[in-house]
């Protein structure tokens, strides 16, 4: 008995906005990031992933924004992606009352980021995001390259030595998405997630593809991860946290109930 | 309830959390600051913390918030509440950055959770302990009430508290060795874990902190 392994609820917000919004039954406005943060929060989520995908600068303000409102009105952990890219940026969503940031394409293009960062912030609040794709070998070997740009751009980077090289830089916390599998349901690349875990000392968060709690119990199980990471099996109200949860308890996993 | 409560501030990140956790709780008015003249308009004190511990104690020393401290602790007598890194800067020394003296108000130390490490089944942790863990009530206090035993909080940490004295211990954790979760003494109470990140129980202990007298 020790440690919970984590379900992570993710919401894509744009200018303030949740995009796509959420399904509820007794919510007011599917589209407010902080009352879906707090209806999360209510459910027992472990923790918030806010994804900004807010493309122009002036929507930045917006962020900054909605992250202080959400930090004022839920007492869980939060995490902060999407447009980091200077240890300037990290400072000001820390500010705002993120407890982490995720770092993702600037790390690739600029990894001492990672280092100067966690140096002057802390390692525990330095989450190194990586979106991966599987490109087998020749000899059929399994292999995983980072892509960036939304999973078109190959970088050539292998994933699991980008991992560890990134926690020796001092991330406190591995993001890894499968690009294969976002957004299809069919389950987390439990591969790439079971190669990384094993390869870093530190957690690693797994997302991309749920589709069922199965799915959740599998990322644990199987690939190792420390932490699921889960949008729209929840926004969309076909499971609940804590039906997802209970499954994974009557499946031997340690939960927070 | 709770009066006005004062938030050390030595610079080390955001301390946007714990103000706005005080305050959802009821506190009157939170003052976050590294002034004597507004941290002693106070009638509790919260001592917070997070990122490495050499930085930490370096601005601790500038800023003269070891003072401040000791001055709450032992010459005001007000409740004081020490979070994290604030807890692990009471200690004597941390192993963190290559070795640190801290301000040595409670006797003890803090030491590298270890890599590898494992459980006593035998399987891998991660470093840092990060997440949702059980803490084990050694004493009862005024900050327990209303607390089940075994609740669980919110960690990140990669160093933990060993204190000298086995009877400051209020609460324990196990994440593969035997750590302090939570320490006692007159009128100071320490947590590693974050309360104001651990949901319903974490409010729970920020509130009872807010109606406590500071006698255990």
């Amino acid at each position: 008995m020790g440690l919970a392994k984590r379900i992570i609820p993710c919401l894509d917000v744009e200018n303030g906005r949740v995009v796509k919004g959420v399904n509820f039954v007794d919510i007011r406005d599917a589209g407010d990031p902080v009352e879906i943060a707090q209806r999360y929060n209510e459910q027992g989520a472990d923790e918030i992933t806010f994804l900004d995908i807010t493309a122009s600068h002036e929507g930045r303000d917006t962020t900054v924004h909605t992250v202080e409102q959400i930090a004022s009105h839920v007492f869980i952990p939060l995490t902060v992606g999407g447009g980091i890219r200077k240890v300037e940026d990290i400072r000001t969503m820390l500010n705002a009352g993120a407890d982490k940031v995720a770092i993702n394409t600037a790390a690739i293009h600029e990894p001492e980021l990672v280092r100067r960062a966690s140096e002057r912030f802390g390692a525990q609040c330095i989450v190194v995001a990586i979106d991966a794709k599987r490109v087998d070998d020749v000899d059929g070997q399994p292999r995983w390259e980072i892509f960036t740009h939304g999973g078109r751009k190959p970088t050539g980077i292998n994933a699991v030595a980008w991992a560890q090289r990134m926690a020796e830089y001092g991330a406190g916390e591995i993001l890894l998405t499968s690009m294969d599998r976002d957004g299809t349901k069919n389950g987390f690349e439990l591969g790439v997630t079971r190669a990384i875990s094993d390869a870093v000392d530190i957690p690693v968060i797994a997302s991309g593809g749920v589709g069922n709690l199965q799915h959740l119990v599998d990322g644990i199980v199987e690939g190792g991860a420390d932490a699921v990471l889960a949008a729209s099996i929840f926004h969309f109200g076909e499971y609940s946290v804590p039906e997802a949860k209970a499954y994974m308890a009557e499946r031997g996993i340690e939960v927070r109930l | 309830m709770g009066g006005i409560v004062g938030v050390i501030d030595y610079g080390m990140g955001n301390l946007h959390s714990v103000a706005s956790a005080l305050e959802h709780v009821g506190a009157e008015q939170v003052i976050v600051s590294h002034d004597p003249a507004e941290i002693r308009r106070a009638d509790r004190v919260v001592f917070p913390g997070v990122g490495a511990i050499r930085d930490c104690m370096a601005e601790i020393h500038r800023l003269g918030c070891g003072e401040l401290l000791r001055e709450a602790l032992e010459q005001q007598h007000k409740p004081v509440l020490a979070i994290c890194v604030g807890m692990q800067a009471l200690m004597d020394s941390s192993e963190e950055n290559g070795g640190v003296d801290c301000l040595g108000l409670v006797p003890g130390e803090v030491k590298f959770f270890g890599a590898p490490l494992h459980d006593a089944e035998g399987a891998r942790l991660k470093v840092p302990h990060m997440g949702w863990n059980r803490v084990r009530q050694r004493i009862d206090h005024p900050l327990w009430q209303g607390i089940e035993d075994q609740s669980r909080f919110y960690f990140v940490h990669s160093y933990y508290v060993q204190a000298q004295n086995p009877e400051l211990v209020a609460g324990e954790l196990d994440y593969g060795v035997q750590a302090h979760a939570a320490l006692a003494r007159d009128n100071l109470f320490a947590v590693q874990f974050h309360p104001e990140k651990s949901a319903g129980a974490g409010l729970t202990l920020l509130r009872n902190f807010l109606n406590w007298n500071g006698q255990c």
